[in-house]
């Protein structure tokens, strides 16, 4: 954990959570990571619904799907259950 | 309950604010995770959840962070039940003395470990007292959470950790309780089984299970790629298997009525559609030990059983067992 | 000051705990039956039934699914009370330890009886004793008015907001919930105007402001979180820290309830009989102090410099007032209605010990374990118990610290 540690006199009582998770980045846990190819993608909107993480999303202003990299653990789902097989998993740092 | 049936769009619910929101730390593919987002898709108005120990639990709210956009109590394992009931009987008692004015979903989450076994005598008493709420069971078959012992869901054969697949004994020797049908029994207005390889269905049965006044319970398959060892990736094409052989059906009782959902419907109609067991089997390695010549006999006993739950199952909703075309 | 308005009520110790609840505008009561606290839960069915009361009244299908859906309730914003004894305390063990994590202000009233095996319904304290570590206020009454005031007190002790910690009233099980006593009861508007409604501290949630502690759709907050090593010390820290702030509030409570009933109980921690100049003192707990006290006069009417200290608030400890109180006494017998088997003597013993053992004098200090199960403690072997006490100043000897008083050999 990289924030600093609060004394029992600055947090607040009976344990209650002070701070979101998506302020926890969970990104930097996967391997592979999905490419999707836009030429073979129909926006069914499939795979916002299936992403256990809601790391893909759809941009209302671009009408277009969106994939949160910060939060993305490369689980494969979405390139598994893809039904015209638009998304890829490639390993992290190749292209 | 004169409700119209809740008509969305795909966009309209990616477009809804996600209320279990990204940065838990469940395992990356993670059955009850996709759960949950896509319950929380379905809620209505204000929500406030209450979950018992498990996974869920846990990867949601290591603190200091919260991945729950809602009001949100944890307590103990036994009890999302009575949770549920002391939240209930607030907002009642709120209501009538006139501070509270709109309508709160009260949503009660557990895995199979606080439904079936530790948690079944809070479930049946908040069912027997007909609190206004909805109890989702996420079942993942095992107590994942502290290891992946077996539960009173864990199916026939499967090995865990507490009935490993041995050289004596391979694996469970039990049958998975009959959760869904139990909570049929408590004579509750509405009880389904829902999977999340068909969301739309799911966020059907959610709403239903929020909108009926009175007790509902939803009964989720889901997938454990860490405990069902299987790849990651896999956990929708495990949820549609199970469905698709037949090992979870998909169905809803209103007012103890039973009605097939379409897609089990549809291998009741056509039952050439409906899968052989084995491809469920072979596809996790919790069955892999199925696959040796000393206990290969117990594929043809759960293909049995299988059949025998589904024409059971076919009886409650009125429909004919259509006779398998012979091969 | 306007006068004090009551009226006597022939009560049992159970109905006048029912009365309390009832009159103290109660939102929830989530309750199982069990010996000898039925008559609570019977008594606020009938006025369910009645509609004398708007109280959501859940009969949970046991005591820890009671204690827990109360919990939950008062999570969500509302005024709970539950009640157990025994077994159903012992049942909701894991959860007394979680209500005070939560600090959600639940009072529970505990009609103290002996824990099984065997099986035995009567009176002792092992039920509530074993909880004294689980955050809880606990305060032990002499006699049922005392439990009628003490129900209301607790509602204002729970909630206040510098505590926001459970309070357990402890009274004796038959002797006090089924005995019936004449008891003083207040005004409906008196008893709701005294309890006022709950109000709610500020916490900061995770959405970087400041909500009130409740489980509310329109600021909402997470609670019970998982806690790793790294913060459940602090969160324990800050139980540490309100209870150190109880006796304070505790008395301010009793104090402000005196004026509207005319009522005190010493200074709400401890009720000192004949003290002053005090040379043999039973400490005890609950009703045999009503005991203690004839015995006392008696003595005292001999030339006997005998007295009492009765324990009101057991937790948290009133520590500087028994040093106080006690100081200056040659010898002290504690007297336990339970044991710690292998311990040395019963819970009180213990505590009165290691209380004083920093004091300038040093008292002896002897135990007497009694009335296990419901036996008797006739004012015979308290008269036993003084003598013994008298022997020991006379002395300087101590035959057995450890005796269990009325058990026969």
């Amino acid at each position: 954990m990289s924030q600093e540690q609060k004394g029992w006199k600055e947090i607040p009582i009976a344990g209650v959570c002070w701070r979101p998770a998506t302020e926890y980045a969970t990104g930097d846990w996967k391997t592979f990571k999905p490419i999707r190819d836009p030429e073979k993608c129909t926006k069914c909107l499939l795979c916002p619904m299936i992403c256990p993480d809601a790391a893909i999303k759809w941009n209302k202003a671009e009408e277009d799907i969106e994939f949160d990299y910060d939060f993305c653990k490369g689980c494969g789902i979405c390139a598994n259950e893809c039904p015209t097989h638009a998304i890829k998993m490639v390993r992290e740092g190749e292209s | 309950m004169a409700t119209s049936p809740w008509k969305f769009t795909a966009k309209e619910i990616a477009e809804k604010p996600e209320l279990f929101t990204s940065g838990h730390r469940a395992c990356a593919g993670c059955g009850p995770a996709i759960a949950l987002r896509q319950i929380m898709k379905a809620t209505r108005g204000p929500t406030i959840v209450t979950n018992a120990t498990g996974c869920m639990e846990v990867v949601s709210t290591i603190y200091p962070y919260t991945a729950w956009a809602v009001p949100w109590l944890h307590t103990a394992f036994e009890n999302a039940a009575a949770n549920a009931s002391g939240i209930e009987a607030a907002l009642k008692a709120m209501k009538r003395k006139g501070s509270l004015q709109e309508n709160v979903d009260v949503i009660a989450l557990a895995g199979d470990g606080g439904t079936f076994d530790i948690g079944i005598q809070a479930l049946s008493g908040a069912a027997e007292r007909g609190h206004d709420f909805l109890y989702v069971l996420y079942d993942n078959e095992a107590y994942m959470n502290t290891g992946i012992q077996r539960s009173g869901g864990t199916p026939y054969g499967a090995s865990t950790t507490t009935s490993p697949a041995g050289k004596v004994i391979p694996g469970k020797p039990q049958f998975k309780k009959p959760i869904a049908d139990i909570m049929v029994a408590h004579d509750i207005p509405y009880v389904a089984t829902a999977s999340i390889a068909y969301w739309q269905d799911l966020l059907m049965k959610t709403r239903k299970g929020l909108e009926v006044e009175g007790p509902a319970f939803l009964h989720v398959l889901t997938p454990c790629p860490r405990g069902w060892r299987y790849d990651t990736s896999k956990t929708i094409e495990i949820a549609r298997l199970a469905v698709e052989t037949c090992v979870f059906p998909l169905w809803e009782a209103v007012n103890g009525e039973y009605s097939l959902s379409p897609q089990s419907k549809i291998m009741a109609l056509k039952p050439d559609r409906k899968k052989p067991v084995v491809e469920y089997l072979k596809a996790q390695h919790r069955f892999a030990h199925l696959f040796k010549p000393d206990f290969e006999y117990m594929v043809s006993d759960i293909q049995r059983m299988v059949d025998k739950n589904w024409d059971r199952l076919l009886k409650k909703c009125n429909m004919k067992v259509v006779e398998k075309a012979k091969e | 000051m306007a006068p004090i308005q009551q009226k006597v009520l022939a009560l049992n110790g159970d109905e006048a705990v029912a009365l309390a609840v009832k009159q103290s505008d109660v939102d929830v009561v989530a309750a199982y039956p069990i010996t000898p606290q039925t008559i609570i839960v019977e008594k606020f069915s009938e006025y369910v039934a009645d509609g004398e009361v708007d109280t959501e009244f859940v009969c949970t299908e046991s005591e820890h699914s009671a204690l827990t859906a109360c919990l939950a309730a008062s999570a969500t914003g509302v005024r709970t009370f539950t009640a157990s004894a025994s077994a159903g305390l012992a049942l909701m063990h894991e959860m007394l330890y979680v209500t005070s994590g939560c600090r959600a202000p639940v009072v529970m009233a505990i009609a103290n009886r002996a824990l099984s095996a065997p099986i035995n319904i009567h009176c002792d304290h092992s039920d509530s004793m074993v909880e004294r570590d689980c955050g809880w206020v606990q305060i032990y009454v002499e006699n049922s008015q005392e439990a009628y005031d003490s129900i209301i007190q607790a509602f204002r002790i729970a909630e206040h907001p510098e505590l926001l910690l459970p309070v357990l009233v402890g009274f004796d099980g038959f002797l006090l919930s089924h005995t019936l006593e004449n008891v003083n009861v207040l005004l409906d508007e008196t008893v709701r105007k005294f309890v006022g409604k709950r109000q709610f501290p500020l916490v900061m949630g995770h959405n970087g402001k400041k909500v009130p502690f409740k489980l509310d759709p329109s600021n909402p907050l997470t609670m019970g979180p998982l806690d790793l090593y790294d913060y459940y010390f602090e969160h324990k820290r800050q139980q540490e820290e309100a209870m150190r702030k109880a006796p304070q509030i505790i008395t301010q409570v009793h104090n402000e309830y005196a004026k509207i009933s005319g009522r005190k109980y010493g200074n709400g921690l401890i009720e000192t009989y004949c003290l002053e100049d005090a040379e043999v003192v039973a400490v005890c707990v609950g009703s045999t102090a009503g005991t203690v006290k004839s015995v006392v006069d008696q003595l005292r009417a001999k030339g006997v410099k005998a007295g009492l200290l009765r324990m009101r608030t057991f937790r948290p400890l009133p520590v500087t007032d028994i040093v106080k109180a006690l100081e200056n006494v040659k010898a002290i017998a504690v007297m336990d209605r339970s044991n710690s088997f292998g311990g040395y003597g019963g819970p009180v013993f213990h505590e009165i010990r290691h209380i004083l053992y920093d004091a300038q004098s040093h008292p002896c200090i002897v135990n007497y374990v009694y009335g296990l199960g419901g036996r008797d403690m006739p004012p015979d072997i308290i008269r036993n118990i003084y003598r013994d006490l008298q022997e020991i100043v006379k002395t300087q000897q101590v035959k057995d610290y450890v005796q269990f008083a009325g058990v026969r050999e």
